[in-house]
């Protein structure tokens, strides 16, 4: 009796283990579960995870900005014994202690869209080249307008007061595209090109992009040109221009490249926008780790950049001289959202 | 006793008048201090005024034009609106955390109802003002009959109605183009009337209306002086024959139907259906209430002073954001405001004392 009470003991240990032994778990950690970005993200990571045969846990914040949640996340993922982390971190900096903790544990950190700051504080950051992004549609409007680009008035349509590094790369990459002589890389609003407006946040949505665009015109009605963080807050500021009956002859850009945006520029509200890629980020994320588990390689930057750059293409229908881009219908086929 | 004339009694000695205050005191301060006190919308109104000029003198004709100063109109509506369903409650003291988040379901319900569902788009918005008055009811009964306190009832149903909205949108936006296209009533508040430089959207005149509808009755029906007992005092307001249960129960559905209406007043504003705006609508309430005068404690205040709560904050933030100030000294400023506006609820409190 005692024998074959040990003797299935044993087989169960070994039917677990071996069971659970070619299972490698991963988290996902994002800023909120509600932004379609982030919703996509997850989409493309567990695609992925259930592919290679990973085990997938996802956390998010319950806002942006929320990291309490995230640094909580992080503790669970290393109780939970997962090889690796894939994160989109709400405070950039602050949650570097927390990564370092998960890298002594010998999980492998990578950030996703957003890099960390310094960026060498995850083992690598998987992203949208945000600054190119910026330029690509600075260097549009700036071709689109020719020689009323010296001339032009810009409204900047930004992010949050905080300044996040996304928010601050996109607008600086706009600016220098635009051909706008830059102050600080580092921060937005310190420039002195007669050619800006100003500048107003709008939380990347509906509501700011339209309440920061009212502000902006009432400082001067002859606004041209609108540079916008995401393609919700290029919709609002569309709404605050229409009103004034202003929405033709306004140059309105954005970054992001989600169904509802592209759809936005086939309609003529928005004139170019640049598209990321976050399914791809999170799939190459997942893949990461799968490597790392099996045999502790790590992934490699791209050529020349300090993190993994998942691309990012110009769409418009109306293509600009000097600056590449893909059709509307292209960018159909690779939206998200 | 030949008579049964009891009226008698007191008709000989006491006096018919009712209750009112007799400020014995002099001095100008002293008179100043009592108009406070007997009209709860004058001092938001004075510093509405104040800044008005402030601004209009600092920005000129920029500021103080009528196309800038209707804009303000424009950027409070919907915080006025849900701010005039959140002093409905905070009149009763209670206080109603879930606003923001009902808004914007209703919004979701009305949206999806037609584009997911191809209802008629009255029917939509029929659904999403049914839904605000249901999300009210539950507030309401878990307030008044299960004896819940307020802060605690809408804190969770702030995060379920949430939940809810983005479960149920899954995170979708509806495009301004198609709604102006298959279901334009949806965008009906943002139609304009302009008035040589200004210009009114059906939204600005919804809010008006809406705050003169409630300050008629809140003044001059039962019900609404029912709402200032219960917010005053419940057990007195219980013995002397309201109905405090209903009451509360009608207050937080009221303000359910209204914060709907803010829902349907947003899609005109945003042109789209968002769930994801919206959020904040909450705390932005609560201040343009807190401004204008009305006592969390409950049971005084004036909606009026509500909607020029509302206004005041819209005044800095378009005068500041008009001078190129830095978008951090609205709050500061703001928050400055917050905390005076409660200062001065006290010192006029010391009139009746």
């Amino acid at each position: 009796m005692k024998t074959l009470l040990a003797g299935s003991a044993i087989a169960l240990a070994t039917m677990t283990s071996g069971a659970f032994a070619a299972d490698v778990s991963a988290c996902l950690i994002t800023k909120t579960d509600t932004n379609p970005f982030f919703v996509k993200m997850k989409e493309g990571a567990e695609a992925k995870a259930a592919e290679l045969g990973i085990e997938l846990k996802s956390f998010a914040g319950k806002v942006d900005g929320d990291h309490e949640t995230q640094v909580a996340a992080i503790e669970t993922c290393i109780a939970d014994g997962a090889k690796g982390i894939l994160i989109t971190a709400s405070d950039t900096s602050s949650i570097t202690t927390s990564v370092a903790q998960a890298r002594d544990a010998g999980l492998l950190v990578i950030a996703l869209d957003t890099p960390l700051d310094p960026i060498d504080a995850a083992d690598a950051t998987f992203a949208t080249d945000n600054f190119l992004a910026g330029e690509l549609i600075g260097k549009w409007a700036a071709a689109k307008l020719g020689a009323d680009a010296a001339n032009a008035k810009i409204a900047m349509l930004d992010l949050a007061v905080s300044q996040p590094t996304v928010g601050v790369l996109r607008d600086q990459g706009f600016l220098q595209g635009f051909g706008i002589e830059l102050g600080d890389p580092n921060k937005w609003g310190d420039e002195t090109d007669p050619r800006i407006v100003g500048n107003d946040v709008t939380q990347g949505n509906e509501e700011g992009g339209r309440k920061a665009m009212e502000n902006l015109l009432a400082s001067d009605p002859e606004i041209n040109v609108v540079y916008t963080i995401n393609e919700p807050a290029a919709a609002g500021a569309y709404e605050a221009l229409k009103s004034i009956g202003r929405e033709n002859d306004v140059l309105i850009v954005s970054v992001d490249g989600g169904c509802p945006g592209v759809q936005n520029i086939a309609d003529g509200v928005i004139g170019a926008t640049a598209q990321q890629y976050p399914l791809l980020m999170a799939s190459k994320g997942i893949e990461a780790i799968a490597a790392w588990a099996a045999d502790g390689t790590k992934p490699a930057n791209t050529e020349g950049k300090d993190f993994f750059d998942t691309g990012v293409a110009l769409i418009t229908d109306q293509p600009a001289d000097g600056v590449e881009s893909k059709s509307v219908a292209e960018g159909m086929d690779l939206c998200w959202g | 006793m030949s008579s049964d004339n009891y009226e008698a009694a007191i008709t000989d000695k006491g006096s018919d008048a009712v209750a009112s205050f007799n400020d014995e005191r002099k001095g100008a301060l002293a008179r100043f201090q009592h108009q406070l006190h007997t009209t709860p919308a004058l001092v938001p109104l004075i510093v509405l005024v104040a800044s008005i000029v402030v601004f209009g003198l600092l920005l000129g004709s920029k500021f103080f034009s009528p196309f800038a100063l209707t804009l303000i109109l424009q950027q409070v509506q919907i915080v006025g609106i849900v701010a005039a369903a959140q002093s409905l409650v905070i009149l009763t003291a209670g206080i109603d955390l879930s606003v923001g988040a009902i808004m914007v379901l209703s919004s979701v319900v009305m949206g999806t109802f037609t584009f997911r569902y191809g209802m008629p788009v009255g029917v939509s918005i029929f659904a999403g003002i049914s839904v605000g008055a249901l999300c009210g009811y539950i507030n309401g009964y878990l307030i008044a009959k299960m004896k819940l306190p307020p802060f605690i009832v809408t804190l969770g149903m702030w995060q379920i109605v949430l939940a809810t909205n983005f479960l149920y949108s899954a995170n979708e936006t509806i495009r301004a183009q198609d709604i102006a296209a298959d279901a334009p009533l949806l965008q009906l508040f943002a139609t304009k009337l302009k008035i040589g430089g200004a210009v009114f959207t059906f939204g600005v005149i919804f809010m008006v209306v809406l705050v003169a509808i409630l300050a008629y009755v809140l003044r001059h029906t039962a019900w609404g002086r029912h709402v200032y007992a219960v917010g005053d005092d419940p057990e007195a307001a219980e013995l002397s024959g309201v109905n405090v249960k209903n009451t509360l129960i009608s207050v937080y559905v009221i303000a359910g139907v209204i914060c709907a209406f803010a829902g349907w007043a947003l899609i005109g504003r945003i042109g789209s259906v968002s769930p994801t705006s919206g959020q904040l609508a909450n705390i932005e309430s609560i201040t343009a209430v807190v401004i204008g005068g009305i006592s969390l404690f409950g049971g005084r205040g004036s909606i009026l002073g509500t909607l020029f709560g509302a206004l005041i904050v819209g005044v800095f933030t378009l005068g500041l954001r008009l001078m190129g100030a830095d978008a951090q000294w609205t709050y500061l400023l703001i928050g400055a405001l917050i905390i005076a506006a409660v200062a001065v609820d006290q010192w006029i409190r010391k009139v009746a004392a």
